[in-house]
């Protein structure tokens, strides 16, 4: 009797959809095609355009005598190679004045809306896309950039593409791939005065390392995320390409309902009403399943920083430089001898207290106005220390002039640092801005890669909170106690 | 269109290390053309040379027994980061034609296959195997197979690999995606159908 009952359950749970991950439901609504054994054709619902991987793929567009399928899909903005100083001069890079003029180029030539140089909207692509609205619950987003994960913070499916790929989306709209597997990464518990999204992050990769998310996409979950800001869970998703993870995820809930509500791109009225109640069934099934799962306690959580080359080389705060010695396998041992040198760091060393020339407050991890207000919470009322240099770059043209209106950017002026316009800027060091040999920067942004902040300089990861109390110490300092005064 | 990628047989280019980024493979400073000329030249740019812009004498690049060998033995996790795929242009611009490595980063294994380049992710012990094989002779020869999908090690042993089947078509016809991608261009007009835009690029709701 037992036993046909449970086959008679059994039956009747296949006859049921069988519960879906988020990831599974937005995948799904934009397979074209999928024939046996082949990749799907996968449909893009927005595709973001930048000035340094797009020029190949319109020289192949134009080659094959193809157009942009759906320019009215497309919008590019110069972000990369910009320069972050005085907009109304000329840009003194030829090569970069190059650039920027092809995609202008381009984009005129195809009826791409561009958000270039002189542009109100101009900003890091992955800040002015959730920004003004574009970035939407639901959708596929592609851009030929890796940090492309960060709009996964409103629960789309958003990831970086190679230049071929671009050439691929702007003539036909759809991608070749294969379904990812999913890793659910589950954080527990709450976060404490002056830990932040940065540190949730940072915690992640020196926990699982840079490798693992490989062939994953990341669905971040947990009362933890759930208490975040929409911008928080964006510094989360922007990186999880730094755990090898194309994309990240965070179901759409009311905080990203109320965050898109109103912005420019967003829908209105009864569209809004439609769109709401279809977002509303995005969220992952009760029993749907991941293929691999880890799981954070955020209470247990110290502000973060980085002292490798890769940023799982991570550290609570308050650690001390691990020794190679320890390392588990003889890679790993090389690896870490190697960071070591680079960085000039010596086993057993505590990195609070470490001297630092230059303080870089941006990039599309953390250039959001409730990154510039974190940091100037700190920063009003004192003085960088006048040994380091500090840059703070707002992450678009309207998160600057919002800084500015709330009195941000004279806090930050008074305080001795540089208020520049938007831009990746010292993230990547292509635009000028960029650390000489030798020189160390606590950094807001993504990599601590050897010279990715300029040949020869080193980087330490960490929050815009860590980054605001360096500045005024003048070496890698702890935001807490300055938190914890309420400043 | 590309050439076929045909069975070969090269000496080995050593770079041990896990983790090789793609601003390690081309720095940005690299990235600011706007078509795909000199890249040969930036490969592993601040490995390669000192901040005066002369070679480094110890770095393998640099190594004149090591000119003309076509196939890199790198380590875990190659090609991790940015998405630039300067990386895999650069790489084949300087003459590689495969990567052996024990586990390639997702976006940098795209965009090698997309460049002839063949991204060979070996099971850790064969990586170990060969490893040791280079160190004992540096002159040490593998066959890389796409076909068949595997590499013949120094030893003579033949070790198995997978590429993305659809992927391994193309490389084998010299052939790429787009075409093929094209070819759907009816069930991608019926799924638009279907299918309203989410947004208008063109006409922001507020109108401004």
């Amino acid at each position: 009797m037992d036993e046909q009952w449970q086959v008679a359950a059994s039956a009747a749970k296949v006859d049921e959809p069988a519960p879906r991950t988020l990831l599974a439901k937005v995948w799904d609504r934009h397979v074209v095609a999928e024939p046996p054994g082949l990749p799907a054709v996968l449909y893009v619902d927005l595709h973001l355009v930048h000035e340094v991987t797009s020029p190949q793929a319109f020289a192949g567009l134009a080659a094959r005598g193809l157009k942009v399928r759906r320019p009215d899909l497309t919008l590019a903005t110069a972000d990369h190679s910009v320069p972050t100083s005085d907009r109304s001069l000329p840009i003194v890079d030829d090569l970069a004045r190059a650039q920027v003029e092809r995609l202008e180029r381009n984009c005129a030539e195809h009826g791409i809306p561009l958000h270039g140089m002189d542009s109100p909207h101009q900003g890091i692509v992955h800040v002015i896309g959730p920004e003004l609205g574009l970035t939407q619950p639901g959708m596929t987003i592609v851009c030929g950039d890796s940090h492309t994960a960060t709009h996964g913070a409103s629960g789309a499916l958003a990831f970086g593409i190679g230049t071929s790929e671009v050439e691929h989306v702007l003539a036909t709209q759809t991608l070749l791939q294969r379904r990812p597997k999913t890793f659910e990464v589950r954080v527990e518990g709450r976060l404490a005065a002056g830990v932040t999204a940065k540190d949730v992050i940072l915690a992640l990769l020196a926990r699982i390392g840079v490798g693992a998310g490989t062939g994953h996409v990341f669905e971040y979950t947990g009362p933890a995320i759930r208490a975040l800001s929409m911008e928080q869970r964006m510094t989360i998703c922007n990186m999880s390409i730094e755990g090898g993870a194309r994309a990240g995820m965070v179901a759409p809930d009311d905080t990203t309902f109320e965050y898109t509500a109103g912005r420019p791109y967003a829908p209105r009225g009864a569209d809004w009403e439609a769109a709401l109640a279809d977002w509303r069934t995005l969220p992952g099934d009760d029993g749907a399943s991941f293929d691999r799962s880890v799981t954070l306690d955020a209470g247990r959580l110290e502000p973060m920083v980085t002292y490798g080359t890769n940023p799982g080389m991570g550290l609570p705060i308050s650690g001390r430089v691990p020794d190679p010695d320890h390392a588990g396998d003889p890679a790993a041992r090389r690896a870490l001898a190697k960071a070591l040198a680079y960085m000039d760091l010596r086993p057993g060393e505590p990195l609070l207290g470490r001297p630092v020339d230059v303080v870089f407050i941006g990039s599309c991890t953390n250039s959001r106005i409730s990154d510039l207000r974190q940091a100037a919470q700190l920063l009003r009322g004192r003085r960088v220390d006048p040994g380091v240099r500090v840059l703070v770059v707002p992450g678009s043209q309207d998160v600057k002039r919002q800084a500015e209106a709330e009195g941000l950017a004279e806090v930050f002026r008074a305080a001795g640092a540089e208020w520049r316009e938007a831009g990746c800027s010292m993230c990547l060091a292509m635009n000028g801005d960029q650390l000489g040999p030798g020189q160390y920067a606590v950094s807001t942004s993504n990599r601590n890669f050897e010279g990715r902040q300029g040949a020869g300089g080193r980087t330490f990861l960490a929050s815009p909170l860590t980054a605001a109390a360096s500045a005024i110490a003048g070496r890698i300092a702890d935001a807490r106690p300055l938190v914890e005064r309420g400043v | 269109m590309a050439e076929p990628l045909r069975p070969f047989t090269s000496r080995l280019m050593p770079l041990p290390a896990d983790n090789v980024d793609t601003d390690q493979i081309i720095p940005a400073r690299f990235l600011k053309g706007t078509d795909k000329a000199g890249l040969g030249e930036g490969l592993f740019a601040d490995w390669r040379y000192d901040a005066d812009g002369q070679p480094r004498e110890g770095f393998v690049l640099n190594r004149p027994e090591m000119a003309g060998r076509a196939v890199l033995l790198a380590g875990a996790n190659f090609g991790s980061g940015s998405s630039r795929e300067h990386a895999a242009w650069a790489l084949r611009a300087f003459g590689f034609r495969a990567v052996l490595a024990p586990l390639f980063a997702d976006i940098f294994r795209n965009n090698a296959l997309k460049n002839g380049l063949l991204p060979v992710e070996l099971p850790a012990e064969a990586h170990a195997e060969l490893a040791a094989a280079v160190q004992a002779d540096p002159d040490a020869q593998v066959t890389v197979d796409l076909e068949s999908e595997t590499v013949t090690l120094p030893g003579g042993r033949t070790v198995g690999f997978a590429v993305d089947p659809f992927a391994r078509q193309m490389l084998l016809d010299g052939t790429d995606e787009l075409g093929y991608l094209l070819s759907h261009g009816a069930a991608v007009a019926a799924y638009e159908d279907a299918h309203p835009a989410r947004v208008d690029t063109t006409t922001p709701a507020w109108g401004g």
